[in-house]
């Protein structure tokens, strides 16, 4: 394509070899390019400074690097943080939003990598919390010991998750049904299910929309619990979810390249007409895999409850959709998860503040779009080049005619 | 016929593809009332070539003179309006359609009301003219491969083309068949229509061309030389650079034990219709028993209920002594019946995961490579740098992904696998399909010690010559059945053709 007043083309070729950092580079570009978009709509939305901006968000999301050292100051003398709950209260909050949608990441990652659209991690994360608040406050007694307790929920959770992805698994592996279709539209189906255990149906106390607050054995411990032998634990928030998410990501990283039926996936992923010529069984692997992805994001619908202490009418929904954009983003790689659920949490937590509500949604949008725009880097090589003359030789077109 | 005008002449095109030259500074011109054949190995240039004749392409440098006109063509409308006409491999045909109704197809006029019957009348006439064969009004989906190929010649001739570029279209024709194309090819000629004919079967070459151009590796080796004063193996030398066996050496091999036996084995296709109506067989060990027909008689069905691909509806197939059927465990004994498919890149491998993980794919759970519930890497680096080195796989590195993979050495790592599981049967279909005569020369080498060591091939193709020169036994299939059966060794080519197209012949 020639660029129009200038004697240079530009050309478009596809890349023969995609080194592994050019993953990391496109989604880093990325990620500043959707920066410079998104500050270009916070001016329009009315911010006079949007680098200000940024750096606020930043310092909500992440705590400057003088409150940091300054807590691990005080960590290191088991003091007290001069800085009070400034030093990691914002790593802290935001280690508290990157669980569930780090789960609901991998969920989706997992179904991705062998091209099984589920979109329905949302609704597969709610089972996965109702389930575990029944376990929570019906089936249990209250006086539970607290790691049983939990360990119970998070197998309810999983395993209602699990139950929950196998119906749209069974139309796509029996019936080939589209699961894009059937995930989505399951999640309406989570949204009334909770609806109706917790707004108007038999869960509900009085007119609260809620079941009450869990009993402390069901509900994650907290770093200030700890305050008493770690002073500067008081006041943060930050529970095991993060770590549940890293210990489901490094098991799927194995999954992926070290075990026999990720090397089964990734070849369905790739082509599924030479998986079947390997003998691969293709129905058993989409149960399997919609199965165990299904019961990643009941995981994480079971680490929200644990963490809210109650499940309500307002159980927020669309963190499952958020783990579309953190799979994507980690180019579907786990441990890429990891870091993406981070950055975006911290997203989640600086943005809290700012007005209008919708920009965190609106800079979470940008960074998707740009990410898979910046796809085309990664796959072509664009070339800017001086147009080279097409030699035209008049003197000599021979025809004996 | 040397002082026949030019046609049209290429000079000094140039077009580059990342990390290649696909032509560079190539000339190319055809005469007049000429049949001049373009041959090269798979990546030569020659499609390339041809696609900026046809205006696909723009090329980088290199100036074009059609009729005596210099033209810059920008599209293929344009390529059509100066008189070039491409027939590419695949047709560019609609099946539901009228052949009539395919003439009219992107053209521009009439505008509004379509004059079908006069189209056909028109297409009936040219048609006589030319010895094309073809009713107007039947729909595409009617006709066999032959006609339908004819239909693409009448498209062209319909729009005026002077200039007709055939793209290896002798690939999927009976032999009856081809000389029907050659008898037409040569009538085109003789009423002023130039042809450029891409082939990789150089006796058709010498059979038809006035005149042969080489490419290599982008590059003319040999410029308008006569073919009729060229033999096959001077026109190979200069295609691959080296000189090619064009007799296989095979050793005579008294049949083993029977390996594989089918008794009234049915099946159906893809549109649930039957495709396998009854097919009986038996294959020894040490033979090769070569399967002709025209494509879309059974053939691909037959290897796909062979080895699990498909569901039979009915008969036997024994394996080994033991019956196959639903029951039976296909990755099991998938190490001893070893299957190369028609379609390599869309079937065979996978091609976004690397040459190491490619040669794994059928043993990727059983030991060496399996331990506990992962793969041995370093078992899996070991088993690919083997097959690598010992069937001289041209690859950057076994961690390359196999879609960079050219078709000849991915079809070399296909086979390389399918062999190291030390396979009793092996039903390999149209192996040599789309590759370059050195290519096709190691496959068939890989074949030949295959049946030395023991092993019973299937070998179904469309290339009569391949069949003959491998086979032991040659098996030719019409509408689902095995319709005769004959020794490779003196069969006549002229009743393997009429059994072909379906013509009752005597024993």
């Amino acid at each position: 394509m020639k660029i129009p007043g200038t004697s240079y083309q530009m050309r478009v070729e596809t890349r023969l070899d995609n080194p592994g950092w050019m993953g990391a580079a496109s989604a880093v570009l990325g990620i500043i390019l959707a920066l410079i978009v998104g500050g270009i709509v916070l001016r329009a939305a009315g911010a006079t400074d949007p680098i200000g901006t940024y750096q606020e968000i930043f310092k909500e999301g992440y705590g400057t690097p003088a409150d940091w050292q300054a807590g691990f100051h005080a960590l290191l003398t088991n003091g007290d943080c001069p800085r009070g709950l400034l030093c990691f209260g914002p790593i802290s909050d935001t280690l508290v939003k990157a669980a569930p949608i780090l789960l609901t990441g991998l969920a989706c990652l997992l179904a991705f990598r062998m091209k099984l659209w589920n979109i329905g991690a949302d609704g597969q994360m709610f089972l996965g919390g109702l389930a575990a608040t029944a376990v929570a406050v019906f089936i249990m007694p209250k006086d539970t010991d607290r790691s049983l307790m939990l360990i119970l929920m998070a197998i309810a959770g999983s395993l209602a998750g699990l139950a929950y992805g196998l119906i749209p698994g069974f139309l796509k592996a029996r019936l080939n049904i589209n699961e894009i279709i059937t995930t989505l539209m399951l999640n309406y189906v989570a949204y009334k299910l909770l609806e109706y255990f917790v707004v108007v149906g038999p869960w509900s106390i009085g007119d609260f929309e809620s079941t009450g607050p869990f009993p402390k054995t069901a509900t994650w411990p907290r770093l200030t619990e700890f305050a008493k032998s770690v002073p500067i634990f008081a006041g943060l928030t930050a529970h095991p979810g993060i770590l549940l998410g890293i210990g489901v990501a490094i098991i799927l990283a194995w999954i992926f390249y070290k075990s026999q039926w990720g090397y089964q996936i990734r070849v369905i992923g790739d082509n599924p007409r030479a998986a079947k010529y390997a003998g691969i069984d293709l129905p058993r692997n989409i149960l399997l895999v919609m199965g165990l992805s299904g019961a990643i994001a009941g995981l994480a619908g079971m680490n929200e409850v644990a963490a809210l202490r109650e499940l309500n009418g307002r159980f927020q929904r669309g963190l499952g959709f958020t783990g579309v954009i953190v799979a994507w983003l980690a180019r579907l790689n786990p441990l890429a998860a990891i870091l993406v659920s981070i950055l975006f949490g911290g997203l989640m937590v600086g943005t809290q503040l700012i007005q209008p509500q919708g920009i965190s949604a609106m800079l979470q949008g940008v960074i998707l779009f740009v990410v898979v725009g910046t796809e085309l880097l990664f796959r072509y090589r664009i070339k800017l080049e001086k147009a080279e003359q097409i030699v035209i030789n008049k003197a000599e077109a021979p025809h004996d005619k | 016929m040397s002082e026949s005008p030019n046609s049209f002449e290429m000079r000094g095109i140039v077009k580059r593809f990342p990390g290649v030259f696909a032509n560079d500074h190539v000339d190319f011109s055809c005469k007049v009332g000429e049949v001049h054949a373009l041959l090269g190995e798979n990546g030569a240039g020659k499609s390339t070539l041809m696609n900026v004749l046809a205006g696909l392409y723009r090329p980088e440098a290199g100036e074009l003179v059609i009729g005596g006109k210099q033209v810059t063509l920008h599209s293929p409308q344009d390529a059509i309006a100066n008189g070039v006409g491409m027939i590419h491999q695949h047709f560019m045909l609609v099946p539901s359609h009228s052949v009539a109704e395919n003439m009219v197809l992107g053209l521009n006029k009439p505008r509004f009301f379509l004059n079908l019957s006069q189209v056909e009348e028109q297409v009936a006439a040219l048609a006589k003219q030319y010895d094309l064969n073809v009713n107007p009004r039947a729909k595409i989906w009617e006709l066999s491969v032959g006609e339908q190929q004819r239909v693409e010649v009448l498209k062209m001739l319909f729009r005026g083309a002077k200039i007709l570029i055939m793209d290896e279209p002798t690939a999927v024709l009976t032999p009856q068949e081809v000389e029907a194309l050659f008898r037409t090819l040569r009538e085109m000629t003789s009423q002023g229509h130039s042809i450029v004919f891409i082939s990789h079967k150089l006796d058709e070459v010498v059979a038809i061309a006035d005149r042969v151009t080489v490419l290599r590796k982008g590059k003319i080796t040999a410029s308008g030389v006569s073919a009729k004063g060229s033999t096959k193996a001077q026109l190979a030398r200069l295609m691959v650079g080296r000189e090619i066996l064009f007799q296989i050496e095979k050793k005579k091999m008294e049949p083993g034990k029977i390996i594989l036996e089918t008794k009234n084995l049915q099946a159906d296709n893809d549109r649930a219709l039957p495709a396998l109506r009854g097919v009986s067989m038996q294959l020894r060990a040490g033979e090769i028993l070569g399967v002709a027909g025209v494509a879309g008689n059974g053939q691909r069905e037959l290897a796909e209920v062979l080895t699990g691909l498909r569901n039979s509806t009915g008969g036997e197939m024994i394996f080994d002594q033991v019956a196959l059927g639903p029951h039976t465990n296909w990755r099991e004994i998938g190490q001893r019946l070893a299957h190369i498919p028609e379609d390599r890149s869309a079937v065979g491998s996978v091609p976004g995961l690397s040459v190491a993980e490619n040669s794994i794919l059928k043993c990727f759970n059983l030991t060496p490579i399996a331990k506990g519930w992962s793969i041995d890497a370093a078992a899996m680096q070991k088993k690919a740098v083997k097959l690598v080195d010992e069937y001289q796989i041209a690859t950057a590195s076994i961690q390359t992904p196999v879609r960079m993979l050219s078709g000849g050495n991915l079809q070399k790592l296909i086979l390389a696998r399918e062999i190291s599981g030390g396979p009793s049967l092996m039903i390999a279909v149209h192996p040599t399909r789309g590759l370059d005569v050195g290519a096709t020369e190691a496959v068939h080498k890989l074949l030949i010690k295959q049946r030395e060591s023991g092993a019973a091939i299937m070998l179904i193709s469309e290339d009569l010559d391949e069949l003959l020169s491998l086979s032991d036994r040659l098996a030719v299939m019409y509408e689902g059945k095995i319709v005769g059966e004959m020794p490779a060794e003196g069969a006549d080519i002229q009743r393997i053709g009429l059994m072909m197209a379906g013509t009752k012949v005597e024993a």
